[in-house]
């Protein structure tokens, strides 16, 4: 016996399948977290234009069970005929794989998603928990920044604040639940809109000043680590406030403030003198940012292969700094070569003060954690503690 | 699908089915329904319509819709095993598609009806599973959704480890109490015994030799969710949950090869015996090439099953296919019926991993088809035994896993071992051997101390 029925039954797995899928992307997306570090330093990512898709590779999420070692022992393969002992029938690693988007792995034991996010999105993960340090409110020029931040969604509300996107979900929910799951019959009930709160922040003015080495000793990583951690600063400044300077200064045996272009994209070369962006750096204060109208932020990455020399006009020039300004953060960039003690590093760890916040880079991964180390939760706390 | 192409397929269906019942085939009632590509394929991510929401579902359907949205893969159809059975025809087939499509679920019907590992499956699976959902949805409700997605990881985690001769709501016989005496930690029961003032109490014994199974127990799930020292009865409830629909999946696991082998068999053989026009013969062509063609170099449990049972026919007779479809499984139709000959025209040859290349190492029949037993009808899944549930008196877990040369995949087994312990609540134990076999070799794991391995 045997019927044929054209039902349309309601399935509500329908709407199971989006939401467990929305969880594992959830979890995916935990997971992303989690390889931040990794993820902060990639290359693709740098040299974007900032604005198309990144794809993050990141291992599926893995389901734990007891099985069999993956690598371990042989498989049984088919092939279209005439396969001999000793042909290569295919490589692992790589993305070799067809199309894009998930795709689960071709190889024993290696299966890794593609999530695709916009620089955005990524830059909402890793700025999450991010600030400027120690930000206060300054006498002068102190401004009000209005910013509408749209905090729920309500069924009514002017037809300029529609919530597009929210209102087709909601039809083709209503037509699915009727068994049509198909978009369009608008009716007042799917509609969806947005409404917002007006979020004053009392913002101080802030300037970043930042320094970078880009004499001959810096070699391809040391300068990739600068560029990578203040490509990310940038993006996080210009995320998070609407009014902050940022001044770039390039310097080797002298100093000159370039433009953004020019900081992340021109290579200099010729010897150290760290001594002079300082100078360069209190001038730009002197001239532009009285501090107690401005908060001020220097920040510097070099490989500390300074002039000797030139180390202790180097710890003057910081102790003035130190001074005026909210927070000093210096990142030297040691790929496991510099373990003697004459560097830059050790010159003004001698200045021991809390404002003066230091980060050794010796890995990619490090990138991530200097920008934690300077933007991080703590660092507001333990400058304002001491 | 319009009305006129709805009619031709009835028609076609039932021709399909008196061919099929003329040349013997005995099918479970199947009910058909036509979909769209979207319910199907979330039906084939979830296992059943209407199972319980859990992350892995959803990633097993993103996975699915993704390859269905890039052309990678295309489910033409999907049966339940239930009954009757539920059909799902994909709508956007054409009219010639659907008829070999009800071809292959009527053979699946039929194999359902009669094949030995299918016997004592639920038939009402489908509405179990609905009330299973409801049941976890009612848990997520009352305890978090964030509670209920940890204990389903660990429960999934071993869902795998399921034995259907334990019978639903049986206790391990709590009169055996041999093994209690006969073990190496004799000494150690003997200095608890001491402690305790020499006292015997009836209870303490009892209690404790039923932890302690007379013979290792291969359903993981059942023991904890019968003697888990920490589960809530609602968690006990989760457990049991997925032990039943595991045991529902079990024997397709076990007959992959051996069921795809047989609708094939079969959709080929009805569509040869009704008339085609000369296209449609050209279209069924097609269609039964793609079915059978080998697959990159993963093996095609299609094109398997389907050469070794057109070679069963060949040399026992068609009557012959009927016995072998009532009494093997994926492993005994190996090593009964795969030959050398077949091994050669199928091209089946065994490759490994050399650097970063895949490399054929063996062309040999015997290693192809002891291999293919291995990996086959569930042999894929390591087999774990529970030694003891009241390990060094302690209330811990000791499991084994029955060496049979091929070693554990460790970091897996250690992450797999958290979970247990989510389940169980004390230290869990896990013996294997170390990575040439020869010695063995005692993974430990307690959320307090972590993992421990031990020689």
């Amino acid at each position: 016996m045997f019927t044929l029925a054209i039902r349309r039954d309601d399935w509500s797995l329908h709407r199971k399948g989006a939401i467990d899928q929305a969880r594992h992307m959830e979890k995916v997306k935990e997971a992303i977290k989690r390889n931040l570090a990794d993820i902060v330093s990639e290359q693709s990512i740098i040299t974007s234009d900032g604005k198309r898709i990144v794809r993050v590779p990141i291992r599926v999420l893995e389901e734990y069970r007891f099985r069999f070692d993956p690598e371990a022992g042989r498989q049984v393969g088919q092939g279209s005929g005439g396969t001999k002992v000793g042909d290569v029938i295919g490589r692992t690693g790589g993305s070799s794989g067809p199309g894009a988007g998930p795709q689960a792995g071709d190889e024993p034991g290696i299966d890794y998603y593609e999530a695709e996010l916009t620089i955005d999105e990524l830059g909402e993960l890793i700025f999450e928990d991010l600030e400027l340090p120690n930000l206060e409110e300054k006498r002068l020029r102190e401004l009000e920044s209005e910013t509408v931040r749209f905090t729920d969604i309500r069924k009514h509300g002017p037809l300029a604040n529609l919530d597009k996107r929210r209102t087709l979900r909601e039809n083709l929910r209503r037509n699915a639940w009727r068994g049509q799951p198909r978009i369009g019959d608008f009716a007042n009930e799917d509609l969806r809109f947005k409404t917002w709160e007006r979020d004053i922040k009392r913002e101080s003015n802030a300037v970043v000043i930042a320094m970078m080495d880009v004499s001959g000793s810096m070699g391809t990583f040391e300068k990739y680590v600068s560029r990578a951690f203040y490509y990310w600063m940038v993006r996080f400044l210009r995320t998070k406030y609407d009014h902050v300077d940022i001044r770039f200064i390039a310097h080797h045996a002298e100093a000159k403030e370039v433009s953004e272009e020019e900081f992340f994209t021109r290579g200099e070369s010729g010897g150290t003198r760290a001594s002079t962006a300082y100078e360069l750096a209190l001038q730009l204060i002197r001239e532009h940012y009285p501090p107690d109208s401005w908060n001020i932020y220097p920040f510097h990455f070099s490989d500390g292969d300074n002039w000797p020399s030139d180390n202790d006009r180097c710890r003057e020039l910081a102790e003035e700094l130190l001074r005026c300004v909210n927070l000093f953060g210096y990142g030297e960039i040691r790929q496991g070569r510099y373990t003697y003690h004459s560097t830059l590093m050790h010159t003004l760890q001698r200045i021991g003060s809390p404002k003066l916040v230091t980060v050794t880079i010796s890995d990619k991964a490090d990138v991530y954690q200097a920008l934690r180390r300077f933007f991080g939760p703590e660092v507001g706390q333990e400058v304002a503690r001491a | 699908m319009t009305a006129g192409a709805l009619r031709e397929l009835e028609r076609r269906i039932e021709q399909v089915w008196t061919i099929g019942e003329r040349l013997g085939l005995r099918p479970l009632p199947v009910h058909f329904e036509i979909v769209p590509a979207t319910v199907l394929y979330e039906i084939g991510a979830y296992g059943l319509p209407g199972r319980f929401s859990h992350w892995t579902h959803g990633k097993a359907y993103q996975i699915q819709k993704t390859l269905y949205d890039y052309g990678l893969s295309k489910i033409y159809e999907l049966v339940i095993n239930s009954d009757p059975c539920y059909a799902f025809l994909l709508e956007t087939n054409t009219v010639l598609q659907n008829t070999l499509v009800t071809a292959h679920v009527m053979a699946h019907a039929d194999f359902f009806a009669n094949n030995a590992y299918f016997v004592q499956t639920r038939r009402d699976m489908v509405d179990i599973a609905a009330l299973h959902a409801e049941r976890i949805e009612r848990y997520e409700f009352e305890h978090g959704k964030a509670e209920v997605e940890r204990l389903l990881d660990a429960v999934l985690a071993i869902q795998e480890h399921v034995d259907p001769s334990v019978p639903d709501g049986t206790k391990l016989d709590s009169s055996v109490r041999s093994r209690r005496m006969q073990s190496p930690y004799d000494d150690l029961w003997a200095l608890d015994d001491r402690q305790s003032g020499g006292r015997q109490d009836e209870e303490h014994v009892t209690k404790r030799s039923t932890l302690t199974p007379p013979e290792p127990v291969r359903d993981l799930l059942w023991f904890i969710h019968e003697y888990s020292p920490v589960l809530e009865d609602w968690e006990r409830d989760v457990v049991a949950i997925v032990r039943s629909e595991m045991l529902y999946f079990l024997p397709q696991i076990r007959t992959k090869v051996l069921n795809e082998g047989w609708a094939t068999r079969w959709h080929a053989r009805i569509m040869r015996e009704l008339d085609l026009t000369p296209e449609e013969h050209v279209e069924f062509a097609r269609l039964h090439a793609a079915v059978v063609q080998p697959t990159g170099r993963r093996l095609n449990p299609y094109a398997l099953g389907y050469a070794l049972l057109c070679d069963i026919e060949r040399r026992y007779g068609a009557e012959h296919l009927f016995l072998v479809r009532e009494v093997e499984s994926d492993v005994s139709l190996i090593r009964n019926y795969l030959t050398e000959e077949l091994v050669d025209e199928l091209d089946l040859y065994l490759y490994e991993r050399r650097g970063d290349e895949l490399v054929v190492v063996d062309k040999d029949w015997e290693a192809v088809r002891e291999r293919l037993v291995s990996e086959l009808g569930g042999n894929h899944i390591p087999v774990i035994v529970v030694e003891d549930g009241d390990y060094l008196g302690n209330r811990e877990l000791y499991l084994r896993h029955i060496w049979d040369g091929r070693k554990l995949d460790l970091p897996w087994a250690e992450k797999t071992l958290e979970h247990v312990f989510r389940l169980w609540g004390r230290r869990v134990w896990l013996e294997t051997r170390t990575d040439d076999g020869t010695e063995p070799l005692r993974l430990s794991y307690h959320a307090r101390e972590g993992h421990r391995r031990h020689r």
